[in-house]
């Protein structure tokens, strides 16, 4: 089986371009490939989309930000998709001030766009956010007598996620919670780079045990090599 | 006459006691989650996180603390034996798809058509819904838990939400520290009190329609 390409971190996000859209794994920093953001924030990318289960912690303490939190704070995203963002005051700033634009979407439905984007679907209906503020601007569509949002999938020209385990081929394991978002990102990126706490030889991941197929994956990084 | 004073541990006892051997539940952040710590000894229930589990734990000790286990606050948590973990669309796909016996949510303000708002507050707060508005649309079974009134002393019930709505008519239940209502029909039923508030201070201090239901009862803890 084709071997997938061992880079730095520095390598992977030099392929990122200023005003690119990034999925980003991680559910208050579980998860989060923190070596690739640490490079992500060395490197000076602006303009960035950030699409991210939340913004991660800042309270005002920048040395214990967590997951995206110091990259928020280096001001490198004129946009972010999330679904909680309560816990990251300078996200709440850079909102409030006009510095960026805040979109927010259900937690289950973030998954199932980032899900829809990865799986060739143009859309699903959820009732989830009918008759509430998610609902302004979007197609209500009645099925079998009960009203649904028409959301639309979400595509990323990367995709950072961490993993616990990657084989040479980009088979994929996580690690307990960490998991999250990541398997649904992987599907959704133009570019997949995935930062894994090690790399395995092919053949010794149990196919069993697989969580994300490597044909998603494009770059392998070892965490802790940034 | 007696003097109210904010419970919020007989809100959590009261909800404990709701659930059934087996019932798989969502705790939200806050006061539901003492819910967790009031469940009888001889009630197993599983506990669901929205980020990517069912079967939640305690706390951590140092021996079993995993950087990798929080629950839905971010918080360090355990599993316990059983457990399984899952991606982020599965849980939600748990959550929305009618899987999870209960929730139980927090309130800013819930209305008697059984809306209910408790995500943000225009110009002062805006958190983000989170995983609030599925739970809300995919539980079986709702419970809206609130001391009973905000602040300013007024009831956390109302006619009719005023803040972004959460969700729209799908609270089943309400638990304050004064009594169990059940959302139905634009009222809000009277099922429990719990004294030393009687039945009657209840309705004269809670807006919205409050009924009392024929077989109103007093809740011992």
């Amino acid at each position: 089986m084709k071997e997938k390409p061992i880079i730095t971190a520095e390598e992977a996000i030099a392929m990122i371009k200023d005003g690119d859209t990034l999925m980003v794994s991680g559910f208050m920093g579980v998860g989060t490939p923190a070596g690739l953001m640490k490079a992500l924030g060395e490197s000076g990318r602006k303009d960035l989309t950030l699409i991210c289960s939340d913004n991660g912690l800042f309270l005002g303490d920048e040395s214990a930000a967590t997951g995206v939190a110091p990259n928020v704070l280096k001001k490198q995203f004129k946009k972010y998709i999330a679904s909680h963002i309560g816990l990251n005051k300078e996200t709440q700033r850079q909102m409030l001030s006009g510095e960026a634009e805040v979109e927010l979407v259900p937690q289950g439905t973030l998954a199932e766009r980032i899900r829809s984007g990865g799986t060739g679907l143009g859309g699903f209906l959820t009732p989830t956010g009918v008759g509430t503020a998610v609902q302004e601007g979007k197609q209500v569509i009645n099925v079998e007598g009960k009203d649904y949002l028409l959301e639309l999938p979400l595509k990323s020209d990367y995709t950072l996620i961490r993993a616990a385990k990657a084989d040479k081929a980009g088979n994929l394991t996580y690690s307990a919670s960490a998991r999250n978002f990541a398997p649904l990102m992987a599907m959704a990126g133009e570019t997949v780079i995935v930062e894994a706490d090690e790399i395995v030889e092919i053949g010794t991941l149990d196919p069993e045990t697989v969580v994300t197929p490597g044909i998603f994956v494009h770059y392998i990084v070892q965490r802790g090599e940034a | 006459m007696f003097e109210y004073k904010e419970d919020k541990t007989k809100i959590a006892k009261r909800i404990a006691r709701i659930f059934k051997d087996g019932d798989y539940v969502n705790l939200g952040i806050g006061l539901p989650t003492l819910v967790g710590n009031y469940v009888p000894e001889d009630v197993h229930i599983v506990l669901q996180s929205e980020n990517g589990f069912l079967g939640l734990g305690e706390a951590p000790g140092e021996e079993n603390f995993n950087p990798d286990i929080v629950n839905a606050g971010g918080v360090p948590c355990t599993i316990i034996e059983g457990a399984c973990f899952f991606d982020s669309a599965t849980s939600f796909g748990i959550i929305r798809g009618g899987h999870l016996d209960y929730t139980v949510l927090g309130v800013l303000e819930a209305d008697q058509e059984g809306n209910l708002a408790n995500y943000m507050i225009p110009g002062k707060m805006v958190p983000g819904m989170g995983g609030a508005m599925d739970l809300l649309t995919g539980a079986k079974k709702v419970i809206a838990a609130t001391v009973h009134f905000d602040k300013k002393g007024n009831s956390k019930m109302v006619h009719s939400c005023s803040l972004p709505l959460t969700a729209k008519g799908e609270v089943d239940i309400i638990v304050t520290d004064l009594g169990m209502f059940e959302v139905k029909e634009g009222n809000f039923i009277l099922k429990e009190y719990f004294a030393p508030a009687t039945p009657e201070w209840i309705v004269e201090n809670t807006r919205g329609n409050i009924v009392i239901d024929p077989e109103c009862r007093e809740f011992k803890f």
